[in-house]
């Protein structure tokens, strides 16, 4: 079955105008970041290695992200998510590294392998349609330190706190989590999606390969 | 030239309906709600005393769900007259009143995942709600509520669990915004319930590992998110197995622990893991699997996936029917309604007739207490700002929707007073203290925006501090008794003992105020036709009728 296409994107036009619209009314202190689109290469450079660098943060994606889907579920670029993350781990002064997962799509399981891989024992998992969660090495698979839910909530400013967030943990600081946000009515819009888009994002899995490092080039 | 457009298109496509996804039938990933074509077709086979072949798989083909269900939930001693009736006789048997609720447990307990998904689907709605009412484990319906708060407020929370016991639930739930506020989270409610009412019980919804190790301190009194699967892929995703949460389950009830398991329609399919099976035939096996464990209750009914099977055709239907299979099986159901589903006033009714109307176990698992943009379980399909319309409802069908009309002032003073009480108990364990400011805000509150922020890394450490101090419940009660609050020292004494005594751990129980434990052992549901099974007292016809905004003819 096709994806009605259209419906997707005339629904994700509204709901960022609907978010955009309520951060205005809120008066969040940080501007908006303006979303840049711009594309990026994704190279493999072998099987990811446990890092011994305590001052790097492991960024970790499923199979189809930045290759099968190329935005989240509200139409933010992949390569802008990795860039926001990214710039947000080395305003810290830390460095991100990138690995893609290969066994699983659930996104505290690739966080955590994240986190294993990660010198300092802090990664990040993001899946294709924009869920993210910080995780730590010690914590059970499914603890985490911050978790984002609601996919269709997260724009580039918040991508960037994430990362920012994730490096201040790395760096063994007490950040203030990023402030939660929360819209009720995501579910019924974007539910019965998010299950179509996860079950094409599964179809890429593979259970028995290990994962990999990811040299991200953006353009 | 421009196209002509509707006017009468532009205003349908206006509506709020329009803002809900609608996905088409996916048969092959198990986007299909219920009576999917690749559904398994029933059969069984026994030898020796064991099931060899179930549903068109011989015993060395099982999954592990398959090998559980086998081996735990069908009887087989009834398997073999059970399995033999047709799927219509079975059906009949749900909705017909000379057929006993016990002679249909007995008979259904026999039969096997496919054989119940196609008795099911020899059900229209209204049956299935007939169903419900008549194999409902509890004779009389409760309801549960979320207490949750944007901004993790513990003030706020105390005060509202305060007020969501007044207002009538028997269960309050809570969860978290911030992972590492849950323990003062769990800390508020305790407070809270027991100024509101004496006897309601509480939990906070998080990481099974925590929710145990909070419960066994005293803090909580229940669990109900220890999620089962459908599939073996998607329980091997959550580390876990039958086995596991059965164990799980076990040390719940070790410690004197309520507790139920938790599943519902499309979760599977919402992990990409369906294996191509309708999203009903796969909450028929958790069903099955919390059977199997022993657990007395579900909570189901779609829950967090509601979205996926409210997306597609005969999605609510199957969502009352795996409510009604719960209760076949002679367990508990808290039956959903506790997520936002619709942005349709209407639909959003629609979704909650059945369970209200039929009356379950609990008919939310939970209605929100709060106003949903506080809802930390990213909202409820009810909230606090529906709650007139709620009462309404009850009054206008004569149901017990288990809530009752409440007085301003009488809210206004349990708010207080749970606020009061949190500032002792703050001050006495040296916790960021609470203002005299905070306590009037959460008293006259609506939601977490009329609260000041309070200083979140500081009660972080205080959470850290309630965790590796090993703070219990009873170090709670001596400070309540020292600070003047007494009574609700008492309660929380009272809600332990009743961990050593047990009779709460019995299928669908609830405390009452004064500690007597109400359940399907002595409130058993008895409906054989009308005028038998739950009937609205006169005492409990006049609190529903009496809404207090009602005009009475002797004030015009």
């Amino acid at each position: 079955m096709q994806v009605n296409e259209e419906l997707i994107k005339k629904v994700i036009a509204e709901v960022l105008q609907e978010v955009m619209g309520e951060q205005a009314k809120t008066s969040s202190p940080t501007a908006t970041l303006p979303q840049r689109g711009g594309k990026m290469t994704l190279v493999e450079v072998g099987v990811a290695k446990k890092g011994t660098d305590p001052k790097e943060v492991v960024v970790a994606i499923p199979p189809a992200f930045g290759t099968v889907f190329t935005e989240t579920i509200v139409g933010v670029p992949h390569s802008e998510v990795l860039r926001q993350v990214f710039a947000g781990i080395e305003e810290e002064g830390l460095k991100p590294r990138l690995v893609r997962v290969y066994h699983t799509a659930d996104v505290g399981f690739i966080a955590h392998q994240g986190a294993k891989l990660s010198g300092s024992g802090i990664g990040i998992g993001i899946l294709s349609r924009g869920t993210t969660v910080i995780h730590q090495r010690d914590l059970n698979p499914l603890n985490n330190l911050e978790l984002f839910p609601q996919a269709p909530l997260l724009d580039a400013e918040v991508f960037r706190a994430i990362g920012r967030n994730a490096a201040k943990y790395a760096k063994g600081e007490h950040p203030t989590p990023v402030p939660t946000r929360n819209d009720p009515m995501a579910r019924p819009r974007y539910q019965g999606i998010a299950a179509l888009l996860h079950n094409k994002e599964v179809r890429y899995l593979d259970r028995s390969k290990s994962p990999m490092e990811l040299e991200v080039r953006f353009e | 030239m421009a196209e002509k457009k509707s006017k009468r298109f532009e205003v349908l496509n206006n509506r709020p309906v329009h803002k809900d996804g609608f996905i088409a039938e996916w048969v092959d990933v198990g986007l299909y709600a219920m009576g999917s074509p690749k559904d398994p077709v029933p059969s069984i086979k026994i030898e020796n005393g064991k099931i060899t072949e179930m549903d068109g798989k011989k015993r060395d083909d099982f999954d592990m769900i398959e090998q559980f269900i086998a081996n735990y939930a069908i009887d087989i001693e009834i398997a073999p007259q059970a399995m033999a009736k047709s799927d219509l006789e079975l059906a009949k048997m749900l909705v017909d009143p000379n057929v006993s609720r016990n002679e249909v447990t007995k008979i259904f307990q026999g039969l096997t995942p496919a054989k119940i998904n196609n008795v099911m689907d020899c059900l229209n709605i209204v049956e299935i709600m007939m169903g419900i009412s008549k194999m409902r484990s509890r004779k009389t319906p409760a309801n549960q509520a979320h207490i949750t708060s944007a901004k993790d407020h513990p003030v706020q929370l105390a005060a509202d669990a305060a007020e969501g016991a007044l207002r009538g639930f028997v269960e309050l739930e809570t969860t978290v915004g911030v992972n590492r506020y849950a323990p003062l989270n769990a800390l508020s409610l305790l407070i809270g319930s027991q100024t509101g009412r004496p006897g309601v019980l509480t939990q906070c919804a998080l990481e099974e590992a925590f929710e145990l190790q909070i419960g066994m301190r005293g803090l909580t009194s229940y669990a109900e998110t220890v999620s089962v699967y459908g599939t073996e892929s998607v329980f091997i995703d959550g580390d876990d197995t039958p086995w596991s949460k059965a164990f799980l389950a076990s040390a719940y009830a070790s410690r004197g622990l309520k507790m139920r398991f938790t599943s519902g329609t499309g979760s599977e399919v919402q992990m990409g893991a369906a294996e191509g099976k309708s999203m009903l035939y796969l909450e028929t096996r958790c069903v099955m699997i919390t059977k199997g464990a022993g657990v007395q209750g579900l909570q189901n009914g779609s829950i967090s996936c509601i979205g996926v099977p409210g997306a597609v055709p005969s999605g609510l239907r199957a969502v009352a029917a795996e409510n009604l299979i719960t209760v076949t099986l002679d367990m508990e159901v808290a039956s959903g309604n506790d997520q936002t589903f619709s942005h349709s006033d209407l639909r959003r009714t629609a979704r909650t007739i059945p369970q209200l109307f039929s009356g379950t176990d609990l008919i939310f698992s939970g209605y929100s207490g709060v106003p949903n943009y506080d809802n930390m379980f990213a909202g409820s399909n009810w909230d606090i700002e529906d709650m007139d319309d709620y009462l309404a409802i009850q009054r206008d069908f004569k149901v017990d929707g288990g809530n009752k009309p409440v007085s301003e002032e009488e809210v206004v003073a349990v708010r207080n007073k749970a606020a009061r009480a949190l500032q002792a108990v703050y001050d006495a364990l040296g916790f960021p203290p609470i203002t005299d400011a905070e306590v009037e805000a959460a008293t006259y509150a609506n939601g977490s925006k009329d609260l000041p922020d309070r200083n979140v890394t500081e009660d972080l450490r205080a959470a850290e501090r309630l965790l590796n101090e090993g703070i219990n419940g009873i170090d709670i009660v001596k400070i309540l008794a020292q600070r003047g609050f007494r009574d609700i020292a008492e309660a929380i004494v009272m809600m332990m003992r009743q961990r050593v005594s047990g009779d709460y751990l019995q299928t669908s129980a609830w405390i009452d105020s004064d500690g007597t434990v109400y359940s399907a052992v002595n409130d058993p549901n008895d409906y054989q036709g009308p005028g038998t099974g739950y009937r609205i007292s006169e005492e409990r016809w006049k609190e529903i009728k009496e809404i207090p905004w009602a005009i009475r003819p002797e004030d015009v």
